[in-house]
């Protein structure tokens, strides 16, 4: 049977993940993934035709804030959870490319 | 010697930050500065649990923005995740718009040579939360501040209808004014506010043969002058690229390079092999906003007449130049001061130069906008009627400016305390003449009308006068008892 997924498609996800998967690996998920597609792909039975896509699972819109500032963490208490700091700062692998996009 | 024909092809990716006190999506307060990483909350820090909740003004400011740029907005709009692996946006997406934008299709003009505009075209504007900042510092890691993490930015996403870097510096200024005219964001590029990336490559002939280069998107502007000068630059250097490879889209991939600020060139950053799969989906936890008629009316009404509107007015309704429009207009503060000074009756062009000439230099030298030196609208109004009236000189004028600048007394009282007031009384300057042609009787025959030395005596008459007088006489009252009694 071919699968939904190969090899290379595997591997190109799991790049956008930031997963490192051993050839074992990329064949199990080529099967385990390409099951879940199968499945999924049920859905296509559905005539969609007359039904608006929908943005939302619920029925709410317009959710806001007033623009009113709120006490922040402090900066100790922001920083407690990273695996590296130097007091002030998050600290990260050097960033050789940077990509930043936002 | 090639035959070359070619055109430069210039799209905008400009990023705007919005004024709002708080961040899109969390109560923690926006700013430039702050020691780093103390305006976060767990939920700009991505923490596993936290529901982020949208800041409405930042959307009402992004409408108000995008009506300004001719947009269509959209009633409905809603939030998607933007997949992105990269220490700036720790819940690894940054939350965008992909398929329903708040706002699409609109324009924006700028002017070009001969007092011409060109609309150029703008594909789409929608809300975003920018990243926190890395800095490389020495040493084997890089450093990240997430104060800025969270902060709402307009993208707005122009086509391809630019041509050169002074077009590209005039939208930028353009867009500047007018952000800054909503009140929607303080637009400094210096500090960040506003970010742009041109998108840049050429059409064209050589000899007959049709060629296109690959484009390349330009970063680290931040400047008018970095951003026209790298356009131009990187123009030039495709060109030259192309002249010796002869390889270009298709054989080229699309790159970014970085604007060396220092050396003013663009440099080599990466190429961009295949696009980027950034697997946008709706985003859960934020529900779509739909735009009603009451609330869509309700944001319209808070547009403000914009700035190269205004700027038009200026030259045709008080017949200022095109400069001294755009000097005027280049700050919505100082454009509605002019328009209240003309209001109270003052001469457009008079008041033009005191205000472009003498305030703005005070306004520097005091470090505040002109607007900020607290000068009345209505006094300066009456300053120049002073001088149509000739009750003073333009000199004199000049000089009241700046006491206006430190006392709120009325300009006539302070033109009496400094003895600046002219002498426009003919009887009493008729006296004054008199006097003067008793002491000099050689000059006066010199200056009888016919006289060879007739102008450079009436001049040493005049002088005369002034000096009598300490210089308040009205040079235009003597000058006619002069014409009158030497005739």
């Amino acid at each position: 049977m071919t699968k939904k997924l190969d090899y290379d498609e595997v591997r190109e996800v799991a790049l956008l993940a930031r997963l490192e998967l051993c050839d074992n690996e990329v064949e199990e998920f080529a099967t385990q993934l390409s099951s879940i597609l199968e499945y999924i792909e049920k859905l296509d039975e559905l005539d969609t035709d007359d039904v608006e896509p929908l943005a939302h699972s619920l029925p709410i819109k317009n959710v806001f804030r007033e623009d009113i500032p709120r006490e922040c963490l402090s900066r100790d208490e922001a920083l407690s959870n990273a695996p590296d700091t130097d007091g002030e700062f998050f600290i990260v692998p050097k960033i050789l490319d940077d990509n930043s996009n936002a | 010697m090639a035959n070359i024909k070619y055109k430069t092809l210039i799209g905008l990716e400009i990023h705007v930050q919005l004024k709002t006190k708080t961040k899109m999506f969390c109560s923690c307060p926006t700013g430039f500065g702050g020691e780093a990483n103390t305006r976060v909350c767990p939920v700009c820090l991505g923490m596993p649990g936290v529901l982020p909740v949208m800041n409405k003004k930042a959307y009402e400011f992004s409408v108000l923005a995008a009506l300004a740029l001719n947009c269509n907005i959209a009633r409905f709009t809603k939030w998607d995740r933007k997949s992105y692996y990269y220490p700036d946006l720790p819940k690894n997406y940054q939350i965008s718009q992909y398929d329903l934008p708040m706002s699409e299709n609109g324009y924006i003009e700028i002017p070009t040579d001969g007092g011409e505009t060109k609309k150029v075209r703008i594909l789409r504007a929608h809300l975003e939360e920018d990243a926190g900042k890395n800095s490389h510092a020495t040493g084997n890691y890089s450093q990240v501040d997430l104060n800025r993490a969270g902060t709402p930015l307009l993208e707005i996403v122009t086509e391809p209808d630019l041509r050169n870097g002074r077009e590209v510096r005039s939208l930028a200024q353009q867009l500047q004014r007018i952000v800054r005219y909503l009140g929607v964001s303080e637009a400094d590029m210096q500090k960040g506010h506003m970010r742009f990336e041109p998108n840049i490559n050429l059409v064209g002939e050589i000899d007959g043969k049709e060629f296109k280069t690959a484009i390349a998107e330009i970063k680290n502007l931040n400047s008018f002058r970095a951003l026209e000068r790298s356009v131009d630059y990187e123009t030039n250097r495709q060109l030259e690229e192309y002249l010796e490879t002869r390889k270009g889209m298709g054989q080229v991939p699309k790159t970014t390079r970085g604007w060396d600020a220092d050396r003013e060139i663009t440099v080599h950053q990466r190429s961009k092999e295949a696009a980027n799969d950034y697997r946008y989906f709706p985003d859960p936890d934020l529900v779509p906003v739909v735009l009603d008629d009451a609330w869509f009316e309700q944001i319209k009404s808070r547009m403000v007449e914009l700035p190269l509107a205004k700027e038009r007015k200026f030259i045709s309704k008080y017949g200022l130049s095109e400069y001294d429009a755009g000097v005027l207009t280049s700050e919505r503060s100082m454009a509605e001061y002019f328009e209240e000074a003309i209001e109270a009756g003052g001469d457009a062009k008079r008041v033009c130069n005191f205000i472009t000439q003498t305030g703005l230099k005070l306004a520097n030298e005091a470090g505040k906008s002109f607007v900020d030196l607290g000068i009345e609208a209505k006094k300066l109004a009456k300053l120049s009627q002073m001088v149509s009236d000739g009750d003073i000189n333009a000199s004199a004028a000049t000089s009241l400016i700046s006491k206006m600048v430190e006392s709120d007394e009325d300009p006539m009282v302070l033109a009496e305390k400094f003895n600046l007031i002219q002498k426009s009384d003919t009887a009493e300057l008729e006296a004054i003449v008199e006097q003067v042609f008793a002491e000099n009787p050689q000059a006066v025959e010199d200056a009888r009308a016919g006289s060879k030395k007739e102008k450079k005596s009436r001049g040493f008459l005049m002088g005369q006068v002034m000096q009598k007088t300490k210089g308040q006489a009205n040079p235009k009252v003597v000058s006619g008892i002069l014409a009158k009694k030497l005739s």
